[in-house]
């Protein structure tokens, strides 16, 4: 039985959702990123598998994938930069308790 | 034998992803992430995309795993165990991710995919790089750019006031 492309779309699709329920029921900031960090791998992982299964002469698949590992890593580094300076203002990372702005 | 591999592959990442969501302790999580991470480099190696296998390992786990680490040590705040993880909407978002995840699967297995067996080519990684300074050049110079200013910009945002 070989691997169909169903199953990594399947797959990424579980990957996705889980990420998803992460970022938008857990109260502290950091696990918010975490779950963020899973929807993107999650579309990492469709892209490659589309890359393999169908276009793979041309390397715009694993390009493409590159790019968001980038774009990740550098929404990472300042999210977390946010959440720390945060914490040293307010003493909390609770998602539920930064809501200066609201209405 | 190939079905094998995706299958332990499978549970690991999927596994340590809703050990991450789920997890009480914020240091755990992010170690379950770890996990989740080596499983979907192992996923790209399954995939002939090894360049990307290593990129996965070197950049999510080695720089953004640590830096979530960091941040987690940098922003204890003692917080009570027994404080609830999840806020009250969690039954919703839980029913809409489940909804969300039926949706997108039915969709992926009826829809007939153009696959064309074909194997990668055996230079794909000079092809890789061919490809970002030719084709991609432009996008591959604004990321650098996206780097620079995501640098800097933690670097001030996170800066100690005196």
């Amino acid at each position: 039985m070989s691997v169909q492309l169903s199953w990594y779309l399947l797959l990424a699709a579980g990957l996705f959702c889980i990420g998803g329920f992460g970022a938008l029921t857990r109260r502290n900031a950091v696990a918010v990123l975490m779950g963020i960090e899973l929807m993107l791998n999650a579309v990492n992982i469709n892209l490659v598998a589309f890359w393999r299964y169908t276009n793979v002469a041309q390397m715009t698949g694993q390009v493409f994938a590159v790019f968001v590992i980038t774009v990740a890593a550098a929404e990472a580094a300042v999210g977390l930069a946010l959440i720390i300076a945060i914490y040293r203002q307010r003493r909390t990372v609770n998602v539920e308790e930064m809501n200066t702005m609201k209405g | 034998m190939e079905a094998v591999a995706f299958a332990i592959l499978a549970v690991v990442t999927l596994g340590g992803a809703i050990m991450v969501v789920l997890s009480q302790n914020l240091m755990r999580s992010a170690l379950w992430l770890i996990l989740s991470f080596f499983g979907i480099a192992g996923f790209f190696v399954l995939l002939q995309a090894e360049f990307l296998a290593v990129t996965q390992v070197l950049v999510y786990i080695g720089a953004i795993s640590t830096l979530i680490i960091f941040a987690i040590m940098l922003s204890r705040n003692f917080m009570d165990p027994s404080e609830p993880r999840f806020n009250e909407q969690w039954g919703l978002v839980g029913g809409f991710s489940a909804l969300l995840f039926i949706g997108l699967a039915t969709v992926v297995t009826r829809v007939a995919w153009p696959v064309s067996a074909g194997l990668p080519p055996a230079d794909a990684i000079q092809r890789l790089g061919i490809d970002f300074v030719t084709a991609y050049a432009v996008p591959f110079e604004v990321a650098s750019v996206l780097l620079v200013v995501s640098m800097i910009g933690a670097i001030i945002i996170a800066r100690d006031r005196e």
